[in-house]
C-alpha cells in the first residue's frame, strides 16, 4: 500500500509536468506572435522615428538620399489583392457550386482534389511560370486586345493603357487570383456542405431552380462563413510573395495603368533587404514588413471571426 | 485519504458499495435525486429503467467518471470499504484501478492485444514479463477469450470481432484485479451469440468481483443479475432479490415498466 | 406565368454554365502550371545536377549544393517544429475545454498559419542574423520550423478531437495518469493523422523561398550551418531573375525537383489519412 501511494504522488507530479509542459509550447505559440511584432517593431525603429505615420503615403522611395515612403509598396499589395479577389472570389463561388451541386458524386472528391492542388504548388513555381509563360503570352494576345477595345472607354480604357510588356499590376493581380482559388473555394465549398439538406429540399420543393436554391437559400444561410472565405483568401493574396516579386516589374513609381509595372510590399522586401546598406533604410524595410502584417493580422482576424460566427450558428 | 484494502473475509452479503444521499446534477439539472442503495459484495447488482432516468449517471459516481466533464458534481455519499469515495481527497487514479469499468461500445487501445492487457497492469505493478504473460494470459482466459486470441496476441486488438473486442475490453478491465467492475450497457452493441457469451462471463465473473451492471434488456437483469434496482427519472423505485422484483414488485410502476405496459 | 418560368429557366442555365465554366477554368490553370513546369522541368534534368554545385555566372554546373542544403534545412527545420507543435497541439485537445489559454492560442495560431511567410523571415532575421552577425543555415531552419508549428498544431488538435471519447474514458477506467492515456492512447491513435500533419508541413517549407531570403541567404558552394547556406528556393529565384539561359535551366529543374517532392508528399498524405486501422 505504503508503494501505491508513492506512485500515485509520482502520478500526480507526473501529470503535472506533462500538462504544464503542453502548456508552455501552447504559450510559446502566442509569445511567437508577440515576438514577431516586438522584433518587428524594435527593427522598425529608425524608420518609425524618421518618418513616423506619414511613412504609410509617401511615395518617395530613394536609398539615394535616405527618403523612404512606402506609398508605392502598399498600393501595390492592395490593388494585386483586389484584382485577385474580384477575378477569384466568383470563380471560387462558381467552383464551390460547381462541387456541391453539379458535379457526379464520384467526381467530387477528384476535382476537388485538383483545385487544392492549386494551393500546394510552390509560389516560386507561380512566379517562374508567370514570368517565363504566362507573362509573354499576355503580352502578345491578351493585353493588345485589351487595349484596342477598351480605346476611348472612360476608367476602362486609362486602366488598359501603356505598352503591352507582360509583367506588371494586372499580371500579379491575375496570377493571384489563380493561387487564392483553392483558398476561398474550399472554405465556400465547406460551408455549402454544411446547409441542412432540408432547408435545400423544402426550397427544391416549392419548385426552385438549383441556381435559385444557391442564391437564395444557401448563400444567405452560409453569409458569413463565404466572407470568412474571402477575407482567408485576401490575407493569403496580401502576403504572397514569390510569384508577385517575379512578374510586378519592380518599380518604385507611380503607376498610371494597370499595365505598369509596379511593386508590393513583399516584392520590394524580397528585392532590397539584402542590399540595403544603411540602418533607415533595413528599418524602413521592416516598417513595411509591420505594416504588412499588421494588415494580415486584422484580415486574418476578421476571417476567423466570422467562420466562428458560422460555426456558432451552424451549432445552434 | 485512501482506500483500504479488503483482504478481510467478508461475508458475501455484505455490502461493497453503500449509496447514501446521494444527489448528481448537470449544471442545474438534477439528475439524480436522493439515492440510497446497497451492492453486495460478490453479488450481480442490475440497473434497469427507460434511457434517461439516470442509471448510467449512477454507475458513472461509482468510479467518478462524470469528472472528466466541467459542470457536474454529485453529492452525499458513496462508502467503499468504509471510505467516502466522493471525497476531494480521494486520488482517482486509485479509485478507478479498483472500479473496473466496461463501456457500451467496445473501446480497445491501438494497439495488440497483449499490450491492451498489459497497459493497465503495468500502471500499478511491475511484473517481470514471465509473471506478466501469466497475467494477459490468465486475464484473457477469465474473459473466455484465450483460446481465440491466444495466436494473435501480437496482432492489433482492432482486428478483432465485435464480441471478441467487448470481451478484450472486459479482460483488460479484470486484469488489474478491480474489487468492483460496472458495466455499462456491456452488450447494447453486440450480436445475440456475443451477448450470450459476455453474459456466461457475468455469472463466471461474480465470483471473484462485485459486479453492477446497467442494461435496458430486462430479460438480461433477470438472467444475470442477483440484485435489481428500478430507476425512473433520477430516482430509485425500487430495489430487492431479482426474483422479487421481477415477480412479485412492490411498486406498481416497476411492474408496469417490467410487463411492459410503460417504457 | 410560362414567360416567368422560361426567363428562370434561362438564368438558371446562364449560371450554372458559368459554374461549369468556372471548374474548367481552375482546372484549365492547374493545368498549364503543371504542363510548363514538365516540359521545361524535364529537358533539364540531368546528372549533372546532384553532382555538380551551383555555377557561377557563365559556367556550368548543377544543383547539388542547393538540393543538399534545402534537405539540411527542411530536416532540421521539421525535427525542430514537429514536437513543439505536436505538444501544442496535445493542449488545444487534451486541456483545451477550460481556460483562457486554449481559445487564444487556437485563435492566433489559425492567424500564424495563414501569416505572409516573408514576414517570419524578418523576424528570424532580427532575432537570429542580426545577433549573430552573419547569415547562416540554422536561422533558415527556424525560420521553417515556424512555419511547420502552426500546421502541426491544429492537425494533430484535430485529430485528437476524432479519437471518440470514450477511448479516454477506458483508459481513465482502467486507472491511467492523463499523460500516460494521452501518449499511450489517444496520441497512438491519431498517430496517422498527425504524421500526416507532418509530411503536409513539409511539402509546405520545401518550397518556401520568401522566409530563407533574409536568413540562409545562399552560398555558391557546400556549407555547415553556421554559414550561408544554399537552398533550391533562393537559387531558383536568383538564377531565374538573371540573364543566362543556362541558368534558366537550371532554375527550371530545380522547380521540377521541388514540385515533384511536393507532389509525392501530398499522395502520400493523402493515402495515409484515409482510415487503416491496422497499426
Amino acid at each position: 500500500m505504503n508503494s501505491q501511494e508513492k506512485r500515485m504522488r509520482q502520478q500526480v507530479l507526473q501529470d503535472r509536468i506533462f500538462r504544464g509542459t503542453t502548456r508552455f509550447f501552447a504559450f510559446f505559440v502566442l509569445a511567437l506572435l508577440a515576438g514577431i511584432l516586438i522584433s518587428l517593431l524594435i527593427g522598425a525603429w529608425p524608420a518609425i522615428q524618421q518618418f513616423g505615420l506619414g511613412f504609410i503615403v509617401g511615395t518617395e522611395w530613394n536609398p539615394v538620399t535616405g527618403q523612404f515612403g512606402g506609398w508605392n509598396s502598399i498600393r501595390g499589395t492592395l490593388l494585386s489583392s483586389f484584382i485577385a479577389l474580384l477575378i477569384g472570389v466568383p470563380v471560387s463561388f462558381g467552383i464551390a457550386i460547381f462541387l456541391t451541386e453539379l458535379s457526379p458524386v464520384w467526381l467530387r472528391r477528384p476535382l476537388g482534389i485538383a483545385i487544392e492542388l492549386l494551393a500546394g504548388v510552390p509560389s516560386i513555381i507561380y512566379g517562374m511560370w508567370g514570368l517565363f509563360v504566362f507573362a509573354p503570352w499576355f503580352a502578345d494576345n491578351v493585353q493588345p486586345w485589351l487595349t484596342e477595345h477598351t480605346a476611348g472607354v472612360p476608367i476602362l480604357g486609362g486602366l488598359f493603357d501603356g505598352p503591352p510588356m507582360g509583367i506588371g499590376m494586372l499580371t500579379a493581380g491575375l496570377i493571384l487570383s489563380v493561387m487564392v482559388i483553392p483558398y476561398v473555394s474550399s472554405v465556400m465549398r465547406d460551408v455549402f456542405e454544411v446547409v441542412p439538406a432540408m432547408l435545400k429540399e423544402s426550397a427544391y420543393g416549392l419548385g426552385g431552380t438549383t441556381w435559385e436554391v444557391v442564391w437564395r437559400v444557401v448563400l444567405p444561410y452560409t453569409r458569413s462563413g463565404v466572407m470568412g472565405g474571402v477575407m482567408l483568401g485576401l490575407g493569403r493574396a496580401l502576403g504572397e510573395t514569390m510569384a508577385i516579386t517575379f512578374v510586378i516589374g519592380n518599380a518604385q513609381q507611380p503607376i498610371h495603368s494597370l499595365f505598369d509595372p509596379s511593386t508590393s510590399i513583399s516584392a520590394t522586401l524580397a528585392n532590397e533587404f539584402t542590399e540595403a546598406t544603411t540602418a533607415l533604410h533595413t528599418g524602413s524595410l521592416i516598417y513595411l514588413g509591420l505594416l504588412l502584417f499588421f494588415i494580415t493580422f486584422v484580415v486574418l482576424t476578421l476571417s476567423k471571426l466570422m467562420l466562428l460566427r458560422m460555426q456558432r450558428a451552424e451549432g445552434n | 485519504m485512501r482506500l483500504q484494502d479488503s483482504s478481510m473475509t467478508a461475508e458475501t452479503t455484505q455490502a461493497k458499495l453503500t449509496v447514501k444521499n446521494l444527489n448528481f446534477f448537470y449544471g442545474n439539472f438534477h439528475a439524480l435525486k436522493n439515492i440510497n442503495l446497497n451492492i453486495r459484495e460478490g453479488k450481480v447488482t442490475a440497473f434497469i429503467g427507460p434511457s434517461g432516468c439516470g442509471k448510467s449517471t449512477l454507475l458513472r459516481t461509482f468510479n467518478r467518471m462524470y469528472e472528466l466533464y466541467p459542470k457536474l458534481r454529485a453529492e452525499g455519499e458513496i462508502l467503499m470499504n468504509g471510505n467516502n469515495i466522493l471525497d476531494k481527497g480521494v486520488d482517482l487514479n486509485m479509485l478507478r484501478a479498483k472500479v473496473g469499468m466496461v463501456f457500451q461500445k467496445p473501446t480497445p487501445f491501438p494497439m495488440s492485444i497483449y499490450d491492451n492487457i498489459a497497459f493497465g497492469v503495468k500502471l500499478y505493478e511491475s511484473l517481470s514479463k514471465s509473471e506478466m504473460d501469466d497475467r494477459v494470459e490468465w486475464a484473457l482466459s477469465k474473459a473466455a477469450l484465450w483460446n481465440e486470441a491466444k495466436d494473435k496476441l501480437r496482432q492489433s486488438g482492432l482486428g478483432l470481432s465485435g464480441g471478441q473486442q467487448q470481451r478484450l475490453c472486459i479482460a483488460r478491465a479484470i486484469a488489474v484485479k478491480p474489487e468492483v467492475l460496472l458495466l455499462d450497457e456491456p452488450t447494447s452493441a453486440l450480436d445475440p451469440i456475443s451477448t450470450a457469451h459476455i453474459e456466461e462471463l457475468v455469472h463466471e465473473l461474480k465470483r471473484d468481483y462485485t459486479i453492477a451492471i446497467v442494461t435496458h434488456n430486462m430479460q438480461q437483469a433477470a438472467r444475470v443479475s442477483d440484485y435489481t434496482a428500478y430507476m425512473y427519472l433520477g430516482e430509485l423505485v425500487e430495489v430487492g432479490e431479482t426474483d422479487t422484483i421481477f415477480t412479485t414488485p412492490t411498486k406498481k410502476a416497476t411492474e408496469d415498466y417490467i410487463t411492459g405496459k410503460f417504457g | 406565368m410560362l414567360s416567368i418560368y422560361a426567363r428562370r429557366r434561362f438564368v438558371n442555365f446562364i449560371s450554372l454554365s458559368l459554374s461549369v465554366a468556372a471548374m474548367l477554368f481552375g482546372l484549365f490553370w492547374l493545368a498549364w502550371i503543371l504542363y510548363t513546369l514538365f516540359k521545361n522541368g524535364f529537358g533539364s534534368l540531368n546528372l549533372v545536377l546532384f553532382t555538380q554545385t551551383t555555377p557561377a555566372p557563365g559556367s556550368a554546373g548543377g544543383l547539388s549544393n542547393a538540393i543538399l542544403g534545402s534537405l539540411m534545412m527542411s530536416l532540421v527545420g521539421t525535427l525542430v517544429g514537429t514536437p513543439i507543435g505536436i505538444l501544442a497541439g496535445t493542449y488545444l485537445a487534451e486541456f483545451g475545454d477550460r481556460g483562457w489559454l486554449a481559445p487564444v492560442t487556437r485563435f492566433i495560431n489559425d492567424i500564424l498559419l495563414s501569416a505572409p511567410s516573408i514576414v517570419i523571415g524578418l523576424f528570424m532575421y532580427e532575432v537570429y542574423v542580426v545577433h549573430t552577425g552573419h547569415f547562416s543555415g540554422w536561422a533558415g531552419a527556424l525560420a521553417l520550423a515556424i512555419l511547420v508549428i502552426p500546421v502541426v498544431v491544429r492537425t494533430t488538435e484535430s485529430m485528437l478531437r476524432l479519437v471518440p471519447h470514450s477511448m479516454r474514458e477506458a483508459a481513465y477506467a482502467l486507472g491511467a495518469p492523463q499523460w500516460k492515456m494521452t501518449l499511450q492512447v489517444t496520441l497512438r491513435a491519431a498517430k496517422a493523422g498527425v504524421v500526416t500533419g507532418v509530411i503536409l508541413a513539409v511539402a509546405r517549407i520545401v518550397g518556401e523561398t520568401a522566409p530563407l531570403l533574409f536568413t540562409s541567404l545562399n552560398n555558391q558552394f557546400y556549407s555547415n550551418m553556421n554559414q550561408p547556406m544554399a537552398n533550391l528556393p533562393v537559387v531558383i529565384f536568383q538564377f531565374a531573375m538573371s540573364p543566362y539561359e543556362d541558368w534558366h535551366n537550371l532554375a527550371w529543374a530545380g522547380s521540377l525537383l521541388i514540385g515533384l517532392f511536393v507532389l509525392v508528399m501530398n499522395i502520400l498524405a493523402r493515402t495515409l489519412i484515409k482510415p487503416q486501422q491496422q497499426h
